[in-house]
């Protein structure tokens, strides 16, 4: 289980994270919504100690990511589509990454066939269209074969067999007993593919539920997130959102 | 898929060796690696080269005179020390590199371990390198320096060391300050120009800046004298006093990028 207990992280007068605590749960896909700029990217850099927080702490398993001794064993994640160096072929980049926790070497050829990317493995992965290096980051994640996965928004850029792809990876996943979160602003994408959500905005937890209830509450699932953010939203356009 | 069950961790943790190797492969998996090492090579020999094929007093410092090509040599050294550590800020891989290794000094000292060796062997191929080929093409019947006469070996040596001290300066000064162009800029600015700036108001200080404690403290075989006008010759630093600086600099530079690498967002 991933604890977040009571997350603050301000950059300069902004609270990005505001006292946020919830539990992402093995066994079930966890979808992470909120309009742009509600923190759930800072969020996922504080539970990976990116960043550090203010106050508060996000436990793995009941240790600090830090404190992990193969974190990527344990925890993969994918954060932005190209936090590789364009230079390096992909195959080069898994392949360091598997040796930084001493993943097998095979595994890297394993992944790569995963996502479906064998036969641009050898190419400069600046190269890479914008799906081809979402699915270099899934694969980043998968590596090594991690207890828990943490994606932000890893449909972005996916054409709709990568989509359909990666839903029902992630679903399988969860069934095998894995921690699940996934970002995304896309509602329709989470009534798909999420079996609990969390909705924060601006850096609060305002929901922490299941799609099914969450759904009930109005007319549609979108419908329901508009009337939980309203006022929430960091971003918006002057006409309002449901015009 | 497989059960999780079936790839449990192996027992304790990541450590140096798990972390150098990720550097290792990090660095040699760039094509732009293998070519600034070849010109750092090159450009360092070719200068020895055309040195020596212009000299024609043989009593001049001939080693020294071999060893011309070692201080431009280093400019690529630094550059590139800077360019390991700041390509990861400028490419976002930085976040995958400390996701795996969150012991973030651990990161810093395997990548000064992996591009430190790399660099002592490089740069002591063009110190050898350029000190015979230097030698070799003397012309005006001055005999070629050898390795046993005083002081010669040392300086070839030292030479060739000076390339991994300011390529470590580099990886810390890119740790410090994270982009490229303001680390570069750092670097030759602070290691080249400041040097000639400083040697022109206040000869007693310059003598402690890196380039010229390569050019005139590691690089020679005898004390320097600037050709007689010995009123207004600094006091260079002893070989081995010059490889203490260097070594002080880059353990500097790199405690200083550690501890800010461990400290700010990432």
């Amino acid at each position: 289980m991933i604890e977040i207990r009571d997350l603050s992280k301000r950059y300069g007068p902004t609270a990005a994270v505001d006292a946020l605590s919830f539990d992402i749960r093995p066994g079930a896909v966890t979808g992470f919504l909120g309009p742009n700029g509600s923190g759930k990217s800072t969020t996922m850099r504080l539970i990976l100690g990116l960043d550090t927080p203010d106050s508060g702490q996000a436990l793995i398993g009941g240790r600090r990511y830090r404190e992990l001794r193969w974190p990527l064993r344990e925890v993969g994640a994918l954060l932005e589509a190209r936090a590789f160096h364009p230079g390096r072929s992909a195959r080069s980049h898994l392949a360091a990454l598997a040796a930084s926790n001493g993943i097998a070497r095979s595994r890297v050829d394993e992944v790569l066939s995963m996502v479906g990317l064998e036969s641009a493995a050898h190419r400069r992965a600046g190269k890479f269209s914008l799906g081809m290096a979402q699915r270099l980051g899934i694969a980043a994640a998968l590596l090594g074969n991690p207890r828990a996965l943490l994606l932000d928004e890893p449909v972005n850029g996916l054409d709709p067999e990568g989509i359909r792809w990666i839903r029902d990876l992630l679903k399988s996943l969860a069934a095998e007993g894995r921690i699940v979160l996934i970002s995304s602003h896309l509602i329709s994408e989470m009534a798909l593919t999420a079996e609990r959500l969390v909705v924060i905005g601006r850096g609060r937890l305002l929901a922490d539920t299941t799609v099914a209830e969450l759904s009930a509450r109005s007319a549609s699932l979108e419908d329901a997130f508009f009337e939980l953010t309203s006022g929430e939203a960091e971003y918006r356009t002057l006409q309002g959102r449901t015009s | 898929m497989t059960a999780i069950a079936l790839t449990r961790a192996p027992r304790g943790r990541y450590g140096l060796a798990q972390a150098a190797h990720m550097e290792w492969i990090k660095l040699r998996s760039l094509r732009s690696t293998w070519w600034t090492l070849a010109i750092t090579v090159a450009g360092t020999i070719g200068i020895g080269i055309a040195v020596g094929i212009s000299t024609r007093n043989a009593a001049d410092d001939l080693t020294n005179n071999a060893l011309a090509g070692v201080v431009p040599g280093l400019l690529l050294a630094g550059v590139l020390g800077v360019l390991t550590m700041t390509s990861e800020y400028s490419s976002g891989m930085i976040r995958a590199t400390l996701a795996a290794i969150p012991r973030r000094r651990l990161v810093l000292a395997a990548k000064a371990v992996v591009f430190g060796s790399v660099m002592l062997g490089v740069g002591e191929l063009a110190s050898f390198i350029s000190f015979f080929a230097g030698g070799a093409t003397l012309g005006h019947g001055i005999a070629a320096p050898t390795l046993n006469q005083p002081g010669v070996l040392r300086a070839v040596l030292l030479s060739g060391a000076s390339f991994c001290l300011v390529g470590l300066i580099g990886v810390g000064l890119g740790a410090i300050i994270r982009h490229s162009g303001a680390a570069i800029g750092v670097m030759v600015g602070g290691v080249y120009v400041a040097a000639t700036f400083i040697g022109d108001i206040a000869r007693g200080i310059s003598v402690y800046t890196p380039i010229i404690i390569v050019g005139n403290s590691l690089s020679t075989t005898k004390q320097e004298t600037c050709g007689g006008s010995a009123g207004n010759c600094p006091h260079f630093l002893s070989a081995w006093a010059g490889l203490g600086m260097l070594c002080l600099y880059a353990a500097v530079a790199l405690a200083i990028g550690g501890w800010l690498l461990a400290r700010r967002d990432a």
